[in-house]
This record gives structure tokens, sequence and C-alpha cells, in this order.
């Protein structure tokens, strides 16, 4: 069914079912509970988790298939972002053209930076995409601040006029789907439970399932298996007849254009753009999502960049009140010590532990989570067998 | 004329002359051995008949068409492959997917974007790899990682891949190098047969007698970047010069 093969239908289903469903998965603590905390159903992280899992999916496009290591993919992420506000700004506050000229932006911005970058390979190719970003960055922030808004960014402003609209004098616009506020949510009450279904939510979760469908055909396609053949033997593939050198370019621009998808999409949820979106921590973000994931994986970044989003989001919110208040059960001293412990993980430390989950994940599971998946899948598997022929003590003959 | 037309072909890098002079012509369906004691220069003879370089004089016409100034696929495009001498494969591909892609390269050319199709679905593709594995006598190893392999069952596949694109010309570069003595009659036969059952040119490199006196219809001899025989195997054996140059080494 839809081209795809029975495992890959499987993973497919999947990753729909979960997505679909992720208000009420995200939300597995009732509100009045302690834990509540560590809910994540709440639409902006909703949001940020299937983006930024499309950045993660489009990044691993290249670098999972070709080995070609970018880093300033981010650039294509903020170009997007800049490309849709402005088409809200001034054409039309619907989401799907300022989506479309995100990517048709970034689309356009990573085939001349490709091509230019993709005259290097290894390290080289890094630190000239890198630059490029850098670049990037330098001239949104400063040179270019009557078309980026320089440090203060872009935000829709009370008087912009897009030419298809019907607003009041003096009315801010908002981003919508045909009317349809990006910011217009539903909430379940069950019990002590509160499940938010948000309609930005869902449009960003609809565009990730196409996304993922689009990146597991590519995998699938000859196309896919070119660029397979690149990352593991350039030598061969030139004296086999073909050439290199477009085939990375294009799965560089997709890759670009996935970045530029996920820009466009950030805006069409969050109508504002600043150049820090491009900053080179932003373009080491979906590295990390797609390493810590499992690099040249279908689900691997979608997983790293939920993680790493997970994170940022929920363990950087803890403080130091709430630790004392978990462990308040403790004797004072004992109470103290502990906290004291914990303490430089949480909150802004959140960093530090990324790193060290990073550092396992790498050392321990080259192949990321999804290898760490796999191989717990394995162990009960192998369990089972275990038992099934231990268990039988009746001769083989 | 031959298929191959090598002109005074010259190649310095630095103050050593690598390659002065060469000339050599390759006849349509023969094969054709390029012999030499190390160091004589065939590995860079032949990295210039296949775009990896560029030699500073000479013309090299492959089929009436000058190969110089093009790229390896592009030359390859035009119908050589090439051998290495230690096997170049795609060790984290599948032995089915190494050969598909030169099946994928005969049929789209240089570069074709199919992005959406699903390459297992490509019936012509799989059917024609895998009759190649069969010829290869390597259909049991299919869905083995092409890393894992042997290094006998490397070089078969590398040449499977080679004639997989239905090559004119293919080269090899010193192929039993580094072999056991099984391995390198294994390919001995195996070229034999390739050279009996197709219409195609072998040019060879080699350093062990033994695989050239049981292949070759004609020898080159290669001493210090210039050519000095070319003839038949049985006068080959007994010219003076070449035992002075060469085989005096082992005789
Ligand atoms: N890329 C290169 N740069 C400098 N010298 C080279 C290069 N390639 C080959 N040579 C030199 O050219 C000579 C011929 O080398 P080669 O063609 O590899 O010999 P053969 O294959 O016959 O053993 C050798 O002296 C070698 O050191
Ligand atoms: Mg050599």
């Amino acid at each position: 069914m839809l081209g795809l093969n029975k495992k890959d239908l499987q993973l497919m289903l999947i990753v729909t079912g979960l997505t679909m469903l992720a208000p009420f998965i995200l939300n597995p603590f009732p509100e009045s509970s302690g834990m509540a905390q560590f809910n994540a159903g709440y639409p902006d992280l909703m949001q940020r988790f299937v983006i930024f899992g499309i950045f993660a999916i489009g990044f691993n496009l290249l670098f999972g298939l070709t080995g070609y290591l970018s880093f300033g993919h981010a650039a294509f992420l903020g170009v997007g972002s800049y490309g849709a506000i402005w088409m809200m700004k001034l054409v039309s506050l619907n989401v799907i053209p300022a989506i479309f000229m995100g990517v048709i932006v970034a689309g356009i911005f990573s085939v001349a930076v490709g091509y230019i970058c993709l005259r290097r390979s290894g390290i080289y190719f890094s630190i000239l995409t890198l630059a490029f970003a850098q670049m990037s960055y330098a001239l949104a922030y400063s040179v270019l601040t009557p078309i980026t808004g320089g440090e203060t960014g872009l935000q829709i402003k009370s008087t912009d006029r897009p030419i298809f609209s019907s607003l009041e004098e003096g009315e801010t616009g908002r981003a919508n789907l045909f009317g349809m506020d990006m910011r217009q949510s539903f909430e379940l009450n069950i019990g002590d439970w509160l499940f938010t279904f948000n309609a930005g939510y869902y449009i960003a979760a609809i565009v990730m399932l196409i996304a993922f469908y689009v990146s597991i055909r590519i995998f699938r396609s000859p196309f896919g298996l070119m660029l397979r053949a690149i990352k593991s033997n350039q030598t061969r593939m030139s004296y086999t007849g073909l050439n290199p050198r477009p085939h990375t370019l294009a799965a560089f621009v997709i890759s670009g254009m996935y970045a530029g998808l996920a820009g466009g999409l950030l805006v069409a949820m969050d109508t504002q753009v600043g150049p820090e979106r491009m900053f080179w921590t932003a373009s080491g973000e979906v590295v990390l999502m797609t390493i810590l994931g499992g690099v040249g994986t279908l689900i691997g970044p979608v997983l790293g960049a939920g993680v790493i989003k997970y994170m940022e989001n929920i363990l950087s919110k803890i403080n130091k009140d709430v630790l004392h208040e978990w462990f308040a059960f403790m004797p004072d001293g004992l109470e103290d010590f502990i906290v004291f412990l914990v303490y430089p993980f949480i909150g802004k430390g959140w960093h530090l532990t990324l790193g060290i989950l990073f550092m396992l994940v790498v050392i321990f599971l080259p192949g990321g989570l999804v290898e760490g998946g796999q191989r717990i899948g394995k162990w009960i598997k192998n369990r089972g067998k275990a038992k099934d022929t231990g268990g039988s003590t009746e001769p083989a003959e | 004329m031959g298929i191959l037309e090598v002109k005074d072909v010259g190649k310095r890098f630095g103050g050593l002359q690598a390659l002065g002079d060469v000339n050599l012509s390759v006849k349509e369906n023969t094969v054709h051995a390029i012999i030499g004691p190390n160091g004589a220069g065939k590995s860079t003879l032949l990295n210039c008949l296949v775009g990896k370089l560029i030699p500073d004089t000479g013309s090299v016409m492959f089929d009436g068409q000058s190969v110089l100034g093009r790229t390896p696929h592009e030359i390859n495009q035009m119908g050589i492959s090439r051998v290495f001498q230690t096997p170049e494969i795609f060790g984290d591909l599948t032995v089915l997917e190494n050969m598909m892609i030169p099946c994928f390269a005969k049929r789209d050319g240089a570069f074709r974007m199919r992005a959406i199709e699903d390459m297992m679905r490509e019936k012509d593709i799989v059917e024609k790899a895998e009759s190649m594995l069969v010829d290869m006598n390597m259909a049991d190893k299919h869905h083995m990682h092409a890393a894992s392999m042997s290094r006998g069952d490397k070089r078969r596949l590398e040449i499977g891949m080679c004639l997989a694109q239905e090559p004119r010309l293919l080269l090899l570069d010193e192929p039993t190098a580094g072999m056991a003595r099984a391995d390198t009659n294994n390919t001995i036969d195996l070229l034999k047969q390739i050279s009996d059952e197709r219409d195609i040119t072998i040019a060879i490199i080699e350093h062990d007698m033994h695989v050239v006196f049981s292949l070759a219809q004609r020898i080159t001899v290669l001493a210090q970047g210039t050519p000095l025989v070319e003839d038949d195997p049985e006068n080959i054996k007994g010219h003076p010069k070449v035992r002075e140059a060469y085989l005096g080494e082992t005789a």
C-alpha cells in the first residue's frame, strides 16, 4: 500500500498513530499531580516536536544517505522563516502560501550554497557550510536589516496589510488556514486529565507525516541507492559511470527545502522570526538530533528531535525549589546534598544532561536510539526463544 | 586500427618521467597484457586511460574518440570499465545493491533523478543484477554486506559489476595481486570465460607471469615508462630484451 513495503508501511502507520494521538500520549500525568510538569502535551511544544522532526528528517536525507555533514543547515531554516513571514506580511495570512514560500526560498538558497560547498567533501565541506550559515546570520543581524528586521527580527504588525486579507483598521493579522486560526484549540477534560487539541499542531503534524512519507520513498528509490553509494565509495561510483556531483547537489537541495519547510511552519505557528534562528548552535542542534536518534535510519531523526526538544523545554524548567519539593521526605542534610548533586543536570544545566546522554549514545549505541530499540527488541525475542528451547525436553528426533 | 589507440603519451611527476612516449594499440576482442617491473608506469598508464590522470603529451583514442579531458564517469559511459588493484566496491551495501548500481548507470546514464520510484520494483534492473550474480557464482551471497566478503569474492563482485555495464573495454590493474593460488586460478578461469563468451576487449596489467601467459593473446612490456616490445606471448617469453628487463629477475 502507498508504494511501501510491509515494514515501511508498518512504521508509517505507527508514526501516524503516535502523532495523531500525541495530545494523549504526551500528557500521561494528572493535572494536579507533582508529575504534571513532565507533561509535554501542550500545543507550543508539540508543534516544536513535529517541526524539528521535519528539520531533522531533511537533514538526515543529506547526512544519513550521502554522509555529507552540513554544519549550516539552520541557515535554510532561517531563510525559510523570513520568506514565510514576508509572504504573510505582504500577500496573505493563509499559512499555505507562506509555507510554500519558505520552501522555495530555502530551495533557491541551497542551490547556491550547495553548488559552492559541494566542491569539497569531508571536513572542508562542513566548514564551508558553517561559514555560509554564520555569514547569513551576520548579514541578517546587520546589513540586511531592512529585509530581516535586524536584531529584533520580524513579526506581523497592526500596520501590515496583506493583499489578500480583510483586516479591519488597526487589527493585527493572525496566521490561519482558510480562516482557521493556528492557535485555535479544543480542550478535553477527562477526570484530572486535560488534553489539548490544537489546530496548528495538527496541521504541522500532517505536514510532518507527508515529509516522513516522502523521505521513506526517497530512501527506497534508485536515487536513494545512489546517495548511499556516494557515502560508501565515491571512487567506484565515478568509475561506474555515475556523476556524484548532481546527486549530492540534489540531496543537498531537497534537504535544504525540508529545512525551509520547517522554517515556514515555525512562522505559521508563531508569527515571528529573529536571526538567532540561523546561529551555529541551531545548526549543531539538528546534527545532535540526527546522531542521537540514529543517522541514516528513517525514524531516528524524529526521535532525536523529540528527545532534545523535550529536554530543552521540560528539563530546563525544573528549578531548585522543585527539587527541594521532590526530596522533602529526606532528612534535611541528605536532602540538601541530593539537591546539590542533581541540580547541575537540570534547569539551565540541561545541556550537561544532553551532553552526557549524547556521549553515552555515541559510545555505546553508534546507531543511536534506534539501535537501542532494536537491541531491546532482539533481547526480548531471544529471551522468548531461550525459554522455548530450554523448556523443550523432548529429543529432536 | 585497434579499439584503443595510445599515441606518444608522456607523463611527468615532478622530476620523474613516469611515462615517456608510450604507444599502444589494443585490438578489438582480444586480451592484451601489459607487463613490466614495479614502478614501470603501468598503473600510471592505466590512470591516463580512464581520466584519473591527464597525460602531458600524446593522445588516447577509444573507438575513434579522444578520451582526454573527459571525467572518469564520462569515459566509463563511453564503454570503458575499470577493475582496481584493491577491489573498489560499495562495502556498506548488499551484494545485490552493488550489482544494481551499474545496471542503473547503464540504463539511466550519469545522472537521472528517480527519487519516488521503488528500486526493488524496477524489474529489469533487479533481474539483470540477479542474473549477473548467477553468472559470477554469487547468487547465494545476494543479501550479504559486500564489505564482509572475502577478497576473492570482492574481486569477483567488482568484475561482475564492470561486466553488468556491458563495456567494450575492460581494464584490470593487477587483479590477482595479493591473492592465494586458488583464488588466482579462479580469477584466471573467470576472465577466460568472460573473454570467450562476450564481445569484450580486455586489457590487463599483471605482475604474475602465470596469469599473463594463461590469458594474453598480445603482450606489451613496459620498462621505465617506455614500451620495450609488443608481441605475441610465444615471442615474448624468449625475447632477450625482455629477459634482461623483467623476466631476468625470475628466470
Ligand atoms: N601520483 C604520483 N605522484 C608522483 N609519482 C607517482 C605518482 N604515481 C606514480 N608515481 C611514480 O611513477 C612511477 C610509476 O608508477 P606506477 O605507474 O604506479 O608503476 P607500476 O604500476 O608499473 O608499478 C613510480 O616511480 C611511482 O613512484
Ligand atoms: Mg601498479
